[in-house]
């Protein structure tokens, strides 16, 4: 790059040649390069320190279970100190599953209603207040979940999708036993309606990078707006879409306080949908500052380990398919 | 190719479609915030600033503890967060630009950003609680200054690759060294954008509770004394929200309404900077 070279030239003689207040500009300027060098790289001192931390406290727990045992166990036995996190991880993949099912085709038709059909004039204004949804604190999602939400889906909801849905096979046992709203279902819904304004606005963004005369070009076959929509924009942003669910995937898994409201902390294995159940995150919350033993705590850490590695796993595909996406040439 | 009115039909049915699932995410956002605005504003009220607790299920009390020690924990954790995210920025946008190191940490930035946030209160929790023996309010801030950090950081480098280069190139012929570059026009012309910055990881911890849980806890009473357990807006709410009492919930609903309230505010104003940068 041109001016990178400019800016080294300038950078090694503007640091001898300027005569000014400082005695020595050029120790100041090192000690700033420095300074800032030592800021930047504090983010990688955090993400090593998490790693290790994690490693270290869960080592205990590591030794006593091993990991295929421990993953699959579903015992917690805080007084016996056996220790599984069957349980936790099942509801954490379920939890997730019923956010994406629920989010997916709302935030994919969000981002083309913002990009393609909305009145120019509003298009702004709709897309900035999916983006709220994002500001709300994930405590309020869960306060208004307990207190709202959950008695609609006990009362309404959940005896509507028995007596409709839950008539079919399979659906039969997904939706079996006492909607009571404190449930798998409602956490789900909660985390997909957290999770919106992240798919929503990457997905938005991906969109708009479709190059217009890929869309004119195409319309001048005579095709209709959806065509268009359905065969050149969907499969030009595709990897922008998926990167985005990707990202909102990773957020459902860690988020913490939305679900710790409406799941209860129960370790036993769900029958159905309509089973309070409990997360990881969930269990964290609950039992972090309740671990008297450390084969106890060390197990905890053992969570936060497989709950940081899972969720760093899929932020870097997510990071990889945004930067995937917006590397697409026509 | 099928008729041209099936393709018509096809066609407002997907456009109806999309208008309707957007108008669900909107139904969503204004559920939300009637349900918080019905239930919190009537316990909003003087006594919730200016008194502390009640003893448990006894009328009347307000959460003046909880509202300062949230204030503290903040406080100290934008003094922690945000210069380092500001000067880490810096590096990537300045020093180290186009170097393999600056794009490697810009990358795990921000998958930072979106790391859960109990997360990282359990490893501070693993160095600055467990090795003192007991909770405090220092270790709820750098817990948030941990969140904060990532996203100033990455708004601080997206801020500052804004401003154009033949305005450094200005001020290095005049042979300021680069440093005064930096200072004096650099992030002169970035204030606008860094400020945001600033605001939108505010608007993030503020609303927190899990990485206060283990490690700021929580205090009944009204303490300042950050080295102790202090009380957070966030951790009382999800105490007296799940808590038995009546008043407990009024109360939880007042803090939801007056945190939910500052956040829009704050999100809303950097919305409006940012608007005003990219014109």
């Amino acid at each position: 790059m041109a001016s990178s070279n400019i800016e080294k030239d300038f950078k090694s003689s503007s640091s001898r040649a300027f005569v000014g207040n400082y005695k020595s500009p050029a120790l100041v300027d090192r000690f700033f390069h420095v300074l800032t060098a030592f800021c930047s790289f504090l983010i990688i001192a955090v993400i090593v320190g998490i790693i290790f931390v994690s490693l270290k406290e869960s080592f205990p727990a590591i030794s006593q279970f091993g990991f295929v045992k421990f993953i699959f166990s579903t015992k917690w036995d805080p007084v016996r100190e056996i220790f599984g996190a069957g349980v936790p991880l099942f509801g954490t993949i379920v939890t997730t599953i019923i956010a994406l099912v629920f989010s997916i085709p709302l935030s994919i038709g969000i981002a083309i209603f913002v990009t393609e059909l909305a009145p120019q004039k509003i298009r702004g204004f709709i897309g900035g207040a999916i983006e709220l949804l994002a500001a709300i604190p994930s405590i309020i999602y869960g306060m208004w979940g307990l207190f709202t939400l959950a008695p609609i889906m006990a009362n309404y909801v959940e005896p509507f999708l028995q007596n409709s849905l839950g008539k079919l096979p399979i659906f039969n046992l997904l939706f079996s036993g006492t909607p009571i709203g404190i449930d798998l279902f409602t956490a789900g819904i909660i985390l997909g309606i957290m999770i919106i304004p992240f798919s929503a606005s990457i997905a938005r963004d991906s969109i708009l990078l479709t190059p217009q005369i890929l869309k004119e070009s195409t319309y001048a076959l005579g095709t209709t707006h959806w065509e268009v929509i359905k065969d050149v924009i969907l499969p030009y942003s595709k990897y922008g879409i998926f990167g985005g669910i990707v990202i909102s995937l990773g957020r459902a898994l860690g988020e913490t306080m939305a679900v710790a409201f409406v799941l209860g902390n129960k370790n036993k294995l769900p029958t159905s949908l309509f089973d309070a159940t409990t997360t990881v995150t969930v269990k964290l919350a609950n039992e972090f500052t309740e671990a008297d033993k450390d084969l106890y705590l060390s197990s905890l850490f053992y969570l936060v380990l497989l709950l940081f590695l899972m969720s760093f796993i899929i932020l870097a595909i997510s990071k990889y398919l945004i930067y995937k996406s917006k590397r697409a040439k026509i | 190719m099928k008729g041209l009115g099936y393709r018509k039909f096809k066609n407002y049915f997907f456009s109806s479609l999309c208008t309707v699932m957007t108008l669900c995410g909107l139904f969503f956002l204004a559920f939300i915030l009637t349900d918080i605005i019905i239930h919190g504003i009537n316990g909003v009220n003087i006594e919730l600033f200016l008194k502390d607790p009640a003893p448990a299920g006894v009328e009347g009390g307000g959460l003046r503890n909880a509202f300062i020690g949230h204030l503290f924990i903040t406080f100290f954790a934008v003094i922690m967060g945000v210069p380092a995210g500001i000067l880490g920025g810096t590096f990537l946008a300045e020093y180290g630009r186009n170097s393999k190191f600056a794009k490697f940490i810009s990358i795990f930035a921000d998958i930072m950003v979106s790391v859960p946030a109990i997360i990282v209160g359990t490893f501070v929790y693993a160095i600055a609680v467990k090795p003192f023996g007991h909770f405090s309010g220092f270790a709820g801030s750098l817990a948030l200054a941990i969140i904060m950090f990532p996203i100033v950081l990455r708004t601080t480098e997206n801020m500052l690759s804004l401003i154009p280069w033949s305005l450094r190139e200005a001020a290095f012929a005049l042979g300021a060294p680069y440093y005064k570059v930096i200072f004096q026009v650099v992030y002169r012309g970035a204030k606008a954008g860094i400020l945001t910055g600033v605001l939108l990881s505010l608007a993030r911890v503020i609303g927190e509770a899990a990485p206060l849980l283990f490690t700021s806890f929580n205090n009944n009473f009204f303490s300042t004394d950050m080295k102790k357990p202090i009380a957070s807006l966030t951790v009382t709410i999800f105490q007296y929200a799940t808590g038995p009492y009546d008043t407990w919930h009024t109360q939880a609903w007042a803090a939801a309404f007056v945190i939910t309230m500052t956040i829009l505010a704050i999100t809303i104003t950097a919305r409006y900077i940012i608007r005003g940068i990219e014109k």
